[in-house]
Parts: C-alpha cells; structure tokens; sequence
C-alpha cells in the first residue's frame, strides 16, 4: 500500500478485507503529518480522539464481516470553515482561535454516517477569503510540490494535505474557486457541485449567494463518490435543492462519445500562460479522437465576471460577518466601556487585513448614493452572465477552460496588490456567479513541473456529464 | 481618486470596524485601486436588465410563480428543540450563566 496515492475504493476495500484497520490507516496517515506536515501547514487542528473512536467503530463492523459504508475508515480531512461539534473551528481567523463548534455540519454529519474518519481540521484563508492561503491568521500553507509557492486558496490545507499524502480527500468550500484554484495548483481533482447540490447547514458563511461546499480528491471518481455522499436537500438549509441525487460514481467509465464540448473563446485570451494554453488544447484533441464534438462557443460578460464577484461576494460578506461583535463568538476586546467602543475593538483585533478590506469595500457598495451604481449593477450584469451560459447550454453539453491563468504562484508575490490577486480569479467566479458544476482535475505538468490544472463546466445540476467526461480525461491521460 | 479619507472614515463606522491611521491610509488607497478595475462595469449599459440576486430563483419551477416557486424550502410550523441555552452560551467570552453580558449600552 502507497499512502500517498491511496484512492478511496482502495482504502475501503483494504479495511473491509481487514488487511489493515482503519485504526492503523488513521495512524500511518497522522505519522506522515507529524512527519513532514511542519513543512507544509495543511492542518491547523488535530482531532485525533475523534479519528480513532470513529476508526475503532468501523473496525468492529469489519470484524463482524458486515458489509461496510462507503467510506469506511476513509482517512479525511475538513476545511476549517465546517463546524466539527465539539471541536475548535476557526475558519482560519484569529477571531474564532478558540472557538469549539457547537454542532456538526450536515456535510461533516453525511461523511461520518458513511464512515470517514476525520483526521483534523485544514488551513484556509480566513473566512475563506483569499487566492494564495497567506490569508490564514495563523499560518500560511506551502504548496507540497514546490514549497516556495503557495497551495492556492481558499481551500489551501484541502489541496495540500490531499497532494502531500496526509489525507485520502477533504471536504473545501468554493465561493469563487476556492475549490478548483488549489485542486489546480497542487495537482488534484476538486469538485464544485451544483449551487443548492450540498447543504451549507455548519459553513461558516462569507457569500451566500455563491457558497458552495464541495469534496478534494485523488480521482475524479473519488469526488464523485464524496459527491454523492454529502449531496441532497437539508431541511436545516432552506436554500439545499430538492433535486434527486444520482449515482455520480457510476458515471466513471460511461463513454463520451457523442457528447458536444464548448470552447469559450473569452477564456483563451491573453493572460493565458501559453504552456497552460497547450496542455488544455492537448486535451481537447484527446476529447474530439474519443468522439466528442468540439464546438466553439461565446460567453461574452466573461471580462466582467471578477468585477461583479468582487461587488456581489464583499457586500454579502460584510452582512455575513455583522454577526461578529464581540458577543457570542470567544473575541472580546479587553477593557472596553461602551456597547459601541467593544464591537469596533474586538473586530478590528479579531480580523485580518485582507477581510477588513472586503467588509470595506461590500459596505461601500451598499451605503447610500453607492448601492444602484455598484451593487444594483453587479446584480444586473449577474443576470448577464447567466444568460450567457443559457445560450452556450443551447448548443452544448458541457464547457471546457482553463482554471487558472498562471501555476502557483510564489509566496509573497501577489500579497500586495489586492488587483493582480483578485485577477487570478477569472476563469473560476463565473461558475459561482451563474450557480452552474464544475471540475478541477490535473492535465500535465508546466516545463518546472509545476501541475496545470483544466475545468469542465456543466448544466445546472447535471454534475453527470461533468464527471462523465473528467474521468474520460484522466484515463486518456494516463 | 473617487474614495477619500473622509469616506473610509464614513464607510468603516457603519461596518464597526476602528482603523489605525495607517490601515485607513492603505485602505483609501486599495478601494481605489480596486473599484478602478469595478468601473469597467460601467462600459455596459444595463438599463433593461432585471437584477439577479440569487440562482434558485431561475432554477426554481418556471410553471409556479412567486413563493410557490420555493415550496420545497417550507416547513410545518412546529415548535423543536433547538441549540440548549448552555450550548448557545458555552464561546461566549461573558455571561452571567443564563444571558450573554455586554458592557453598557446607553452612554452618560
């Protein structure tokens, strides 16, 4: 058994045979952490007891020979932004340091119920706010393949720890590719489900328009099966959808053929890293000789997409983090005298940088004599994005782009300049402003070595294609 | 420059967030920089376009209208249990056992 390359059917089937306990698989994999993980920074906490009861509990049903849940004994991590009951969850922000979540996740609930075991909690920008992880309060993630450049964000520990061989998958979550961003710089597969496919009941929130909580993996099959996992509607969240979940792991294998692939010319223009271009271009040759048919395609607002992000997911953010006053959430300044004096105190030391200036800029959208020429705006060229992809839906079955602009970028190099940051965004918010799938799965190597990542974009809830076609992908690939 | 002192002044009052000097200094300077590139919104003429503050809505039922559209996201109106009171209290930096404690209110 290679424990860095470990997929989920493999660990799952090694526990049900009893070739090793889940007991074991959770301690090799917390041996590999305290081993190499101080490089790294994936984790911020540890929940260790949590991960052994749970391993212990599959061990005996494996001793009994029952047959066992899908992911039984399944070594997982969680994005520090899903509450763990019982446990510190921070969303990476020195504000909720000590904090010790009340409740579970339905997301975190689903994966337990199928056998997870929870090995700990992953680094993240704070409040998920962020393109690079440096955003972290506590530190920063390096990214396992070059540990000069950074994991991507927000989702950084997720993408690390799952590329460095310290978790078979993790769960992130994706407001403006916070998913798909790191899958692409650390080289692994990462989901964006359906707006409404999975309950945010437990996720802290930053955008409640655009959240979405999605799973990190080995394979595009993994993702699927994580998919299926923790999908459906959640009474506990009124905006989960009440559409049936399918058996999104199945659809590993399906043939392509026949299936119409658009090509957005808008995400192929300069900024691309001509290495990146080639590499997807390489790839959709391999979808066209597998009897796909490849359709050029216009999604015209795509230039606009980051500055309406940048309106829609600030001004949802500074209501969404209202709720942090020095109350109810372990921050308190010290020696405050007023109601007042106390709130300000305790945000402005409780709060990074990068998220005082997003709660700036959503309130500045939405104060008097700003809200019609930002904000009623944004809303309107929203609508314009989405019907972009209605007309491309007309023609095709799914699209195919580019996730990033660049591969990782070096620590320290975007940090002070919030434009360049928010610029490398571009290919991945659309999906979130238009509530559409998508997938983030590996396609080469840049001449450093560095992984390059592609995304297939889908219908709305049809998650089916989009991983019918990235496991077609990752198998031409191989 | 569109954004001035005076406005991040303005603006970080109604968000309750205190600036140090240097903090408002970097951050008239980031808004700038920053809606400087959300002027390019500008370059389109929406005057006809509805606003979109959400997906569900085009996602939802096009055969029900209104709140119908969202029937699935209703519930029976029964009273449940909900987070225990020492559960809601339990991170609360100061209570007095039964209520969270915040220092005064009405300033003399």
């Amino acid at each position: 058994m290679d424990i860095n390359t470990l997929t989920i059917d493999a660990a799952r089937s090694l526990v049900q045979s009893r070739e090793i306990s889940a007991r074991a698989l959770a301690e090799a994999h917390y041996a590999q952490i305290a081993e190499r993980d101080g490089a790294i920074g994936s984790f911020l906490t540890l929940t260790k007891e949590r991960a052994l009861a749970k391993a212990e509990q599959i061990d005996r049903l494996a001793e009994k020979g029952d047959s066992l849940p899908p992911l039984a004994g399944v070594p997982v991590g969680v994005k520090d932004v899903l509450m763990t009951r019982g446990e510190r969850t921070t969303a990476g922000s020195r504000f909720l340091d000590k904090f010790i979540a009340p409740y579970n996740a339905t997301s975190v609930e689903k994966l337990e119920a199928a056998g997870a075991v929870v090995l700990g909690k992953m680094n993240c920008d704070e409040f998920a706010m962020g393109s690079s992880n440096e955003n972290s309060a506590f530190y920063p993630v390096h990214n396992p393949r070059d540990t000069t450049r950074v994991p991507g964000g927000s989702s950084g520990g997720s993408a690390a720890a799952v590329a460095a061989g310290f978790a078979v998958a993790t769960l992130g979550s994706d407001t403006g590719g916070s998913i798909r961003q790191p899958a692409a710089f650390c080289g692994v597969v990462g989901l964006l489900p359906t707006y409404g496919r999975v309950s945010r009941y437990g996720l802290i929130a930053f955008a409640s328009s655009l959240d979405h909580v999605g799973p990190l993996a080995r394979s595009v099959k993994d993702s699927a099966t994580l998919l299926e996992v923790i999908a459906g509607r959640d009474p506990r969240d009124s905006t989960s959808a009440d559409v049936p979940v399918g058996k999104f792991s199945a659809e590993c294998g399906r043939d392509v053929k026949g299936l119409r692939i658009g090509i957005p010319k808008e995400y192929f223009g300069e900024g691309l890293n001509p290495e990146i271009r080639a590499a997807i271009e390489q790839r959709i040759d391999g979808l066209r000789q597998a009897g796909c048919e490849i359709v050029n395609v216009s999604l015209p607002h795509t230039e606009y997409a980051v500055p309406v992000y940048y309106i829609v997911a600030t001004a949802e953010a500074s209501a969404n983090l209202a709720r942090f006053d020095g109350v109810r959430y372990t921050t308190r300044s010290p020696q405050t005298k007023t109601l007042a004096d106390m709130y300000r105190r305790s945000r402005d030391e409780g709060f990074g940088a990068e998220v005082k200036r997003r709660i700036m800029l959503g309130t500045y959208a939405l104060s008097a004599g700003y809200y019609d020429a930002y904000y009623l705006k944004a809303q309107q060229v929203r609508t314009l994005l989405t019907r972009d992809f209605q007309n491309a839906f007309t023609s095709v079955d799914a699209i195919v782009t580019p996730v990033t602009p660049t591969v990782a970028f070096k620590l320290g190099e975007k940090t002070d300049d919030p434009v360049a940051m928010y610029l490398n965004d571009i290919y991945t918010v659309t999906a979130n402003l238009v509530g559409v799938p998508g997938i983030s799965l590996p396609c080469g190597n840049n001449s450093e070595g560095l992984p390059i990542g592609i995304q297939i974009l889908g219908k709305h809830f049809d998650e089916a294609t989009v991983i019918r076609l990235g496991h077609a992908m990752e198998q031409e690939r191989q | 420059m569109k954004v001035t002192e005076k406005d991040v002044a303005y603006v970080a009052d109604l968000a309750n967030l205190e600036l140090t000097t240097d903090e408002s200094a970097r951050m008239v300077a980031d808004l700038n920089s920053i809606l400087g590139h959300i002027d390019k919104l500008n370059e389109l003429d929406t005057s006809n376009v509805e606003p979109l503050a959400e997906v569900l809505s085009v996602l939802a039922s096009t055969e029900r209208k209104g709140s119908e559209k969202f029937a699935y996201a209703q519930r029976a109106d029964e009273v449940k249990l909900g987070l225990s009171r020492e559960a809601a209290l339990f991170n609360a930096p100061d209570t007095d056992g039964s209520c969270f404690r915040v220092p005064k209110v009405i300033e003399r």
